[in-house]
């Protein structure tokens, strides 16, 4: 007998005190949770997010969407970057304030080629206001997981206030989960020492949001 | 069974050791009451906590009740994403199974995301028998395997030391393994975790295979989740060229809407976190974006075994959140390690008994391992009954009974050492069904009452060790009942009543 036999043979002896009519999955659960948490106006929500990234040590910046080439470049240079990541589908206005070398995500780039890149500038799917989290679909516009992971600096821009929802529950309503994501919530941190937070471990030490007003609905972001 | 650590005496033995241990008391307080109220803080932001348990509740206990329909959903859509699917009915077959993938990969080494099941069979030691290295990459169990020591908890697996002790290892041991610690390291801990992320960077980079396990599957989409903060899972996840996941088979969900639910109730249990740093969810393989291939390994271990037990398969409910053994004093005080299983505290206490079966001596102390005082069941996430179970499993430790081992029914026998409590027990059982004798036991009790020694001779020595021996009122209840009509006569005790009578004013 297989051993894929075996465990379900197991499984259906132990569970021979289940009846057959048992309480079918849709009535076994009752979700008497919440939808979201407390009464938000949109502008409300945004703020909400913003708090919350910043609560956990994201570095946020707001601007709209004349501003947003300009607050790129500022944040590259002050971080001192000479090299950027760039997704396939990064809108090309986004950086067209800066001067630093764009590397491009490559299938064929080693992880060594990515540690050697000083930033990483992206997109996202969207964000959560409740926790604080950005999540990242890999679109063209965010690009492989491994390059918003390996440098140690992520500029990651999110629309509000169309991509920002409320909370979890929302989030999963709108992801699709047969694309690898990745949900970020502030830059990677442990509690390891003594159960206390401490920021900065293996992803990258450093994540600013840049949430961008009157950016459009534009679906286009990916093109 | 694996995962009883080797020799290891029973829970009031390796306890009694432990609370003698200063360092270690000192520490465990320090972390536990940290994170204590943070996580209080944490889930009184959300107001409808209680219904959000009751449905992470409702969801495992639904699952369960049809794993082997959602095991074989999920086979299919793991399948269909590009995954292979491999069981595995105990931690030898597991260990065989990593084994043979790893090797045919040409590969030597492996980097591990923390992983409780791969721990529980023991996989480490396993795949360095054959040669291959396997390095623990999360923060604590890298602490863990340069210290050469053991896990004591299971969200941080070396709560036990602090940060002097793990700067300690870090400038002795990390040369050993790779980079070394960077000179002049001190305590503080942002630069240890630094010299980590140094440390591991290089492992990391070069990386072809990768081992994790899982906090969920969703049956219906094929989707694994691993929930983290440090980032060393996404290193594991995404970088090397061949995933390998072991997880064990309770922890499906049905369908990823549930996700909705433990998306909020586990970073709050464990980290005190609204949301923990990252959290990583994959379906199969993606092309171009992360390894290109990955096997899912799915073990049993004793959890068929545990499922077959009505009362007890609530266990399998737990999503290791490790809020039971924060909230625990007796945890507080004895530490992970007396557990003698990489599950210690409460959960422990019933995970492991049942996993393993009950035959070994530290296996047969654990359900003992509790004031049952009910803090665990408390902050539950899933609301699994612990105390309930320990009872349950304490009355099979003392009396035996039915249960289920590696797939077959079983009657156990009694397990030694609890002659003295079965004795009394019968003892008690006889004496409450002869009122006369009764009757006569009490009253002969009370008036020899001041000869009583303070602690019982013979087997139940043990047990007073630890407890004050009841005082005795020097009068029967029933005596004093019948004086004084049930109370609606005289009131006045025949003096001198333990109990504190109730008129004593005159």
């Amino acid at each position: 007998m297989s051993s894929r036999d075996l465990i379900l043979g197991r499984v259906r002896r132990a569970l021979a005190d289940v009846p057959r009519d048992d309480t079918p999955y849709e009535q076994a659960v009752q979700r008497d949770y919440l939808r979201e948490h407390g009464e938000r106006s949109v502008e409300e929500t945004v703020d909400l997010l913003a708090e919350n990234l910043a609560d956990y040590r994201a570095l946020v910046h707001r601007t709209d969407a004349d501003g947003l080439a300009e607050v790129v470049a500022r944040l590259l240079r002050e971080h001192g970057s000479r090299t950027v990541l760039v997704p396939p589908g990064l809108r090309a206005e986004w950086l067209a304030a800066t001067e630093v070398t764009r590397v491009p995500d490559r299938v064929d780039s080693t992880a060594h080629e990515l540690d050697g890149v000083d930033s990483v500038v992206t997109a996202c799917a969207l964000a959560v206001a409740e926790t604080g989290t950005i999540v990242l679909d890999g679109s063209p516009d965010q690009g492989r997981r491994r390059i918003t992971l390996v440098p140690d600096h992520h500029i990651c821009v999110v629309r509000v206030p169309e991509q920002v929802v409320s909370s979890v529950p929302q989030a999963l309503e709108q992801l699709d989960p047969t694309r690898p994501l990745t949900w970020i919530s502030g830059p990677s941190a442990t509690s390891d020492i003594e159960l206390d937070r401490v920021e900065g471990v293996h992803g990258p030490r450093t994540l600013e949001v840049v949430l961008v007003s009157g950016s459009g609905n534009g679906s286009g972001s990916g093109g | 069974m694996s995962g009883t650590f080797v020799g290891m005496p029973a829970f009031p033995k390796a306890a009694r050791e432990a609370v003698h241990n200063t360092t270690l008391r000192g520490n465990l307080r320090h972390a536990t009451h940290t994170i204590r109220a943070k996580r209080e803080a944490a889930v009184a932001e959300v107001p409808d906590w209680a219904e959000l348990r009751e449905a992470g509740k409702q969801i495992k206990d639904h699952t369960l009740r049809h794993l082997d329909r959602y095991l074989v959903q999920l086979e299919e859509s793991v399948t269909a994403a590009g995954g292979t699917v491999h069981w595995a009915a105990d931690a030898d077959e597991a260990n065989r199974i990593v084994t043979y993938l790893v090797k045919a990969t040409g590969e030597s080494e492996v980097v591990k995301v923390k992983s409780m099941a791969t721990q529980e069979i023991g996989l480490n030691e396993a795949l360095e028998a054959e040669g291959i290295h396997a390095y623990e990459t999360d923060l604590a169990e890298l602490i863990v395997q340069l210290g050469k020591d053991r896990p004591s908890h299971i969200l941080v697996p070396a709560i036990h030391r602090n940060r002097g002790e793990i700067r300690d290892i870090f400038a002795r041991e990390m040369s050993e393994w790779g980079r070394p610690a960077p000179e002049g390291l001190t305590d503080t801990p942002a630069e240890l975790a630094d010299a980590a992320r140094l440390h591991l960077r290089e492992k990391f980079l070069r990386a072809k295979v990768g081992v994790s396990g899982a906090n969920f599957m969703v049956a219906d989409t094929g989707t694994l989740v691993v929930v983290e903060s440090e980032g060393n899972g996404r290193m594991c996840l995404t970088l090397p060229e061949t995933l390998i996941s072991v997880v064990g088979i309770e922890k499906i969900v049905p369908t990823w809407q549930d996700l909705e639910v433990f998306l909020q109730t586990l970073p709050r249990s464990s980290t005190a976190e609204r949301m923990n740093p990252y959290t990583s969810t994959w379906t199969g393989t993606t092309d171009e974006d992360g390894p290109s291939t990955f096997h899912l390994v799915l073990i049993d271990n004793g959890r068929t075994d545990t499922l077959a037990d009505e009362v007890g398969r609530q266990a399998l409910r737990c999503i290791r959140c490790s809020a039971c053994l924060n909230v625990c004093p007796v945890y507080e005080r004895a530490g992970g390690h007396a557990y003698g299983s990489v599950y210690p505290g409460p959960i422990g206490a019933i995970l492991s008994p049942q996993l393993r079966g009950t035959g070994s001596e530290v296996d047969a102390s654990l359900p003992y391992a509790s004031s049952l005082c009910g803090a665990c069941y408390e902050v539950c996430p899933v609301a699994i009954d612990i105390p309930e179970v320990l009872v349950h499993l304490r009355e099979r430790i003392a009396q035996g009974g039915p249960a289920t081992e590696q797939g077959a029914k079983v009657v156990l026998k009694p397990a030694k050492g609890h002659a003295a409590e079965r004795a009394a027990m019968r003892a008690a059982r006889w004496a409450f069904s002869h009122p006369g004798a009764l009757r006569t036991g009490q009253r002969v009790a009370s008036r020899t009452r001041r000869f009583h020694p303070r602690t019982l001779p013979g087997p139940g020595k043990a047990w007073s060790a630890s407890r004050d021996l009841p005082a005795l009122p020097a009068e029967p209840f029933r005596d004093w009942w019948q004086r004084t009509n049930g109370g609606r006569g005289d009131e006045r005790m025949s003096g001198g009543s333990t109990s504190g009578g109730k008129d004593t004013g005159k």
